[in-house]
């Protein structure tokens, strides 16, 4: 089954962990071509949002929609069209970065030898491709990560904190491959608290405190300061 | 082959080539067991007599405890850098991944089986290889119920802090009748004269065991690897 979409929406989600409450009634569309920032302090429902949107966290109420189906009518299907950078990036490091991008390419039945190489180029790991990704460097890995996230072209990226123990160069890379992907038509979600990067890169801000979406707007110029205001006032 | 089996066999391809490249958890279950075996001896065998079916128990003792092991290191894998993640991402049935696991811990722990049962026999002067192929008809059937219950709680528990305890107080209550259809049919076995159509009883129960083990943990694979 073939399927593609090119919006998602969060209608009235809250999600619990116990007693915990992670987020609350939220609702936020995004559409192909937006790079949609997450913006928030710590524990404020991004990582959760992005599982939820992952299909890895399941709402305790509402519902996550895509191209307004939900997510349960559509299982692998859906999962074809997502891709995932986390924090912790999500590679085997006793593989090599080749071996991590074929088991990955084959797992979404792509043409390995086709997709692989050109993901290597892309990451800039030739010389280290069949070196096993222990020995690389935070910023090698994470570029290998990106590459494996997306190596299957996915309408939805989600990044949960892309940016965390990035030099400047590899942030200045990541950020132009966001760019590209929502220009290509992705709908890019990144959770972040690194304003100064988000600034200028997201097309839209939904902003979380405490679990509550507390702005949700197009981005505009002085993010941070627009951000100290409304978490001060909560 | 379906899309189920390919993933299923990617997973289990992945993990036996991280495991040929470090060795680590064969090696660790190995010991153990070994370990476990030699500490038996010492106890169970004096001037050369042994106790009546002691080396039946023995091996699935040991079994028992290395499985446990290799089930918690193979998901500290996936854990470590949240590997898990990305294959519960995959745009496959869910279950496939719990099923290409499997496969990679029955793997393990039959390898680890056939340095094992040599062993007993040696140690406690057990005939285990009387009856050679009743005697790995109980031993697949029963690694494969075991390795069923404890591959769905190690993933389920991949991710709490308290996995290591948990495993096995979950694990062994519920594998208990896995382990006494094996020390009964291995016992059996150890009869003199073997005992066929006792052995033929107790793997038909292993069976039983592990069509429903199997089948629940192939329904309950996917909501309880869900947050």
């Amino acid at each position: 089954m073939t399927f593609d979409f090119d919006t998602v929406e969060l209608a009235e989600v809250s999600r619990h962990f116990g007693r915990r409450r992670a987020l609350a009634r939220v609702s936020l569309t995004a559409r192909a071509g937006d790079i949609v920032g997450v913006i928030g302090p710590n524990g404020a429902g991004k990582s959760t949002l992005i599982g939820i949107l992952a299909t890895l966290v399941s709402p305790s109420s509402g519902e996550a929609r895509y191209g307004g189906q939900s997510a349960r009518d559509l299982g692998g299907a859906l999962r074809r069209r997502i891709g995932l950078v986390a924090h912790e990036l999500l590679l085997y490091p006793e593989l090599s970065a080749r071996q991590n991008l074929r088991f990955f390419a084959e797992l979404y039945g792509l043409d390995a030898r086709r997709v692989v190489d050109a993901a290597i180029e892309r990451a800039g790991l030739r010389e280290r491709a069949d070196d096993p990704v222990a020995g690389f460097s935070r910023g090698m890995r994470q570029r290998l990560a990106l590459e494996r996230a997306l190596l299957h072209a996915p309408r939805l990226a989600l990044f949960d904190e892309p940016f965390t123990g990035l030099d400047d160069q590899a942030v200045g890379l990541v950020t132009v491959r966001l760019r590209l992907l929502a220009a290509g038509g992705a709908i890019v979600v990144m959770a972040t608290h690194d304003l100064e990067v988000a600034d200028g890169l997201v097309t839209r801000v939904a902003l979380f405190r405490g679990g509550k979406l507390l702005l949700d707007e197009p981005a505009g110029a002085g993010l941070r300061g627009r951000y100290r205001e409304l978490v001060r006032q909560g | 082959m379906t899309m189920f089996g390919r993933v299923a066999f990617l997973v289990l391809r992945k993990d036996a080539t991280i495991e040929i490249k470090s060795l680590e958890i064969l090696s660790t279950t190995l010991f153990f067991a070994v370990s476990c075996v030699l500490v038996f001896a010492f106890a169970f065998v004096k001037e050369g007599s042994i106790v009546a079916d002691a080396s039946a128990g023995i091996l699935w003792i040991a079994i028992a405890f290395a499985g446990t092991l290799a089930l918690g290191r193979t998901f500290e894998r996936e854990r470590y850098a949240e590997t898990v993640r990305a294959l519960l991402l995959a745009p496959a049935p869910r279950a496939a991944i719990y099923v290409g696991k499997l496969l990679g811990i029955v793997l393990l722990l039959i390898s680890a089986e056939v340095m094992l049962v040599p062993l007993v026999a040696l140690l406690f002067s057990a005939p285990l290889f009387a009856r050679p192929l009743l005697l790995a008809g109980l031993l697949v059937a029963g690694t494969v119920g075991f390795a069923a219950v404890g591959t769905l709680f190690a993933a389920m528990l991949v991710r709490s802090r308290t996995r290591d305890i948990m495993l096995p107080i979950l694990l062994y209550p519920i594998t208990v009748p896995v382990i006494i259809a094996g020390v009964r049919g291995t016992a059996a076995l150890l009869s003199s004269p073997p005992d066929e159509a006792i052995a033929g009883m107790w793997i038909g129960l292993l069976l039983c065991f592990d069509v429903v083990f199997v089948t629940l943990a192939l329904w309950t694979f996917e909501p309880l690897m869900t947050e």
